[in-house]
């Protein structure tokens, strides 16, 4: 028989997460810091919503671009957030996911060959997204000492002239790192004068912990050259809604809405109308799950310290991405250590590109007694490090 | 830190205090001190354990009596409330918008000495016009906290 496979989709590597979730999966007993997802439960009124759309029938497809309704709620959230508008009819599609938007997103702009700049560590996705869309991966390693921030020199010394999308993942997972308005108008300028379009992932924009979440979009002359992803999951806990959108100019939400057109159909009827109630009456919730992920936050950065163990203090997301390069091991070797002998899993840092050597994402999207168990076996693994360090 | 210092302790008032300074990012005495002042403002009223009961081999029965009274001139229900939450057996006395004027909760051993209660106690006040009292059967949520074990938590160990 015939090899039926594509060769572009099999020389994707697969996800490093996938390794050492196997692994994990055959231990019954161990406790997690690996989760990329809220512990909260969708709020009530939101499920409730959900509930009654079921109740009344909502069992039917939606215009491609999703219900109206929704897309006028997420036009004034923007507008209420970030200040700048959107125009519900033309430049707001809904989609399974931020992730939908992602692949969609860089499907409708790449042409063979085209550049694409991925900061990493950075989410998974971006780079296999850009392949199978044609274009070209091109990495750009984040430093610790910039706080995992994509400095101007960087962004410069990757562009050439064949880029044509800059991904930029804040507030970033795996790292926690922000870029604040400061940070973003160095690289607004480059990115303006070598007329360069950005995909702005802020799926995490709701969680940040110190000044209130700036977008690019708010930027002077950048909303027009921007794809800008949020979506429902992290900051209503509704990952398994698969609730997105992308709000950019027109002529690409027309084409981006032509493949989710044809691939998709529309984003879940269900879950759009359990979005809208979200969107009006979620404030006060997310709020709510923002303070405690901060508390948490505080808390990890004290045991950190207490430890002794490195890592710059993250303001996005729900991530710490503490260093470990001082006990002479990869990321894997040291997570897969800890998971045999303390019982505890996490992510190595590698998971999120190569330069997250040497670091381990730990998620805290749990509770404070959970968090308290977990580090307190970090400690003892790490003290115990220590010692056969020095025995030997 | 004041409004979220209450919203924790609300929660949980045994959380160690400097585990608390630690996530409000702030000091022990700062925590201290905002605390007393809490005590002091009368703001913090007690610190109270959750129990359910039901799951324990002591009887307890808990009544809710709506009682009608004629408000005395010049001191409104306020001398009637404090007449009723006196007895020490008097959980929680409010004043209700409505049908009725004071609603008292009352905690019992057994469904007589409730009626005990209303009909030695309570009914026989001269401002009290008229009682009618409910027995709660079984509690599913108090306080804020759902009765019953905390479910497991069922995602993935690991998610990119």
């Amino acid at each position: 028989m015939r090899n039926f496979l594509a060769d572009r989709v099999v020389n994707i590597k697969p996800s490093g997460i996938r390794k050492f979730f196997d692994i994990v999966s055959e231990m019954k007993d161990a406790i997690s810091l690996g989760v990329g997802e809220p512990d909260f439960d969708t709020p009530w009124h939101i499920r409730e919503e959900g509930i009654y759309a079921f109740e009344r029938g909502k069992t039917f497809y939606t215009s491609n671009a999703g219900l109206k309704d929704l897309r006028t709620e997420i036009s004034k959230y923007i507008e209420r957030k970030q200040g700048v508008i959107y125009d519900p009819d033309c430049e707001i599609l809904v989609t399974v996911g931020g992730s939908e938007a992602i692949d969609i997103g860089l499907r409708a702009v790449l042409n063979p060959g085209d550049e694409v700049i991925i900061p990493q560590p950075s989410y998974v996705s971006y780079e296999p997204c850009t392949i199978l869309a044609g274009g070209k991966p091109v990495i750009v390693e984040l430093k610790a000492e910039n706080e995992f921030r994509l400095t101007p020199e960087q962004l410069s010394n990757a562009i050439t002239p064949k880029t044509k999308v800059l991904i930029l993942p804040y507030p970033n997972n795996p790292t926690g790192g922000i870029m604040e308005r400061d940070d973003l108008e160095k690289i607004a300028k480059i990115i303006i004068e070598k007329d360069i379009l950005v995909m702005s992932d802020e799926i995490y924009s709701a969680l940040t912990y110190k000044d209130k979440h700036t977008s690019i979009i708010e930027l002077d002359g950048m909303r027009e050259r921007t794809i800008m992803i949020n979506g429902f999951s992290k900051a209503y806990a509704m990952t398994g809604w698969r609730l997105g959108y992308a709000c950019a100019p027109k002529e690409i939400i027309k084409q981006m809405t032509k493949i989710h057109q044809f691939a998709i159909m529309c984003a879940p009827t269900i879950s759009q109308y359990a979005a809208i109630e979200a969107l009006k009456n979620g404030d006060e919730n997310v709020e709510e799950m923002r303070k405690s992920y901060n508390q948490r936050r505080r808390f990890l950065m004290h045991r950190f310290k207490e430890i002794g163990l490195e890592c710059f203090e993250p303001f996005g997301a729900f991530y710490v991405f503490p260093c470990i390069k001082e006990f002479g091991m990869t990321s894997e070797e040291f997570a897969t250590r800890f998971l045999k002998e303390e019982k505890v899993a996490l992510v190595p840092g590698t998971a999120f590109g190569e330069c997250g050597e040497g670091y381990l994402r730990i998620s805290y999207a749990y509770s404070i007694d959970n968090l308290k168990i977990a580090i307190g076996r970090l400690e003892k693994f790490i003290n115990r490090l220590r010692e056969e360090k020095t025995s030997r | 830190m004041r409004e979220e210092l209450l919203a924790i302790l609300e929660k949980n008032s045994r959380i160690d205090f400097n585990e608390l300074a630690i996530m409000l990012g702030t000091t022990e005495e700062e925590v201290l001190k905002e605390i007393s002042e809490l005590e002091n403002e009368g703001i913090i009223c007690g610190y109270h354990t959750l129990i359910n009961w039901d799951k324990t081999s002591i009887e307890k029965v808990t009544g809710l009596i709506e009682v009608k009274v004629t408000p005395q001139r010049g001191k409104g229900f306020d001398e009637m409330a404090e007449r009723i939450y006196k007895y020490p057996e008097v959980k929680a006395v409010y004043l209700m918008s409505g049908g009725y004027d004071l609603l008292v909760i009352l905690e019992e051993k057994t469904l007589k000495e409730i009626a005990g209660f209303v009909s030695d106690k309570l009914s026989t006040l001269d401002s009290v016009l008229s009682t009618t009292t409910h027995f709660i059967l079984k509690k599913y949520k108090d306080h804020g906290t759902v009765l019953k074990k905390a479910e497991k938590d069922e995602r993935e160990v690991i998610i990119p």
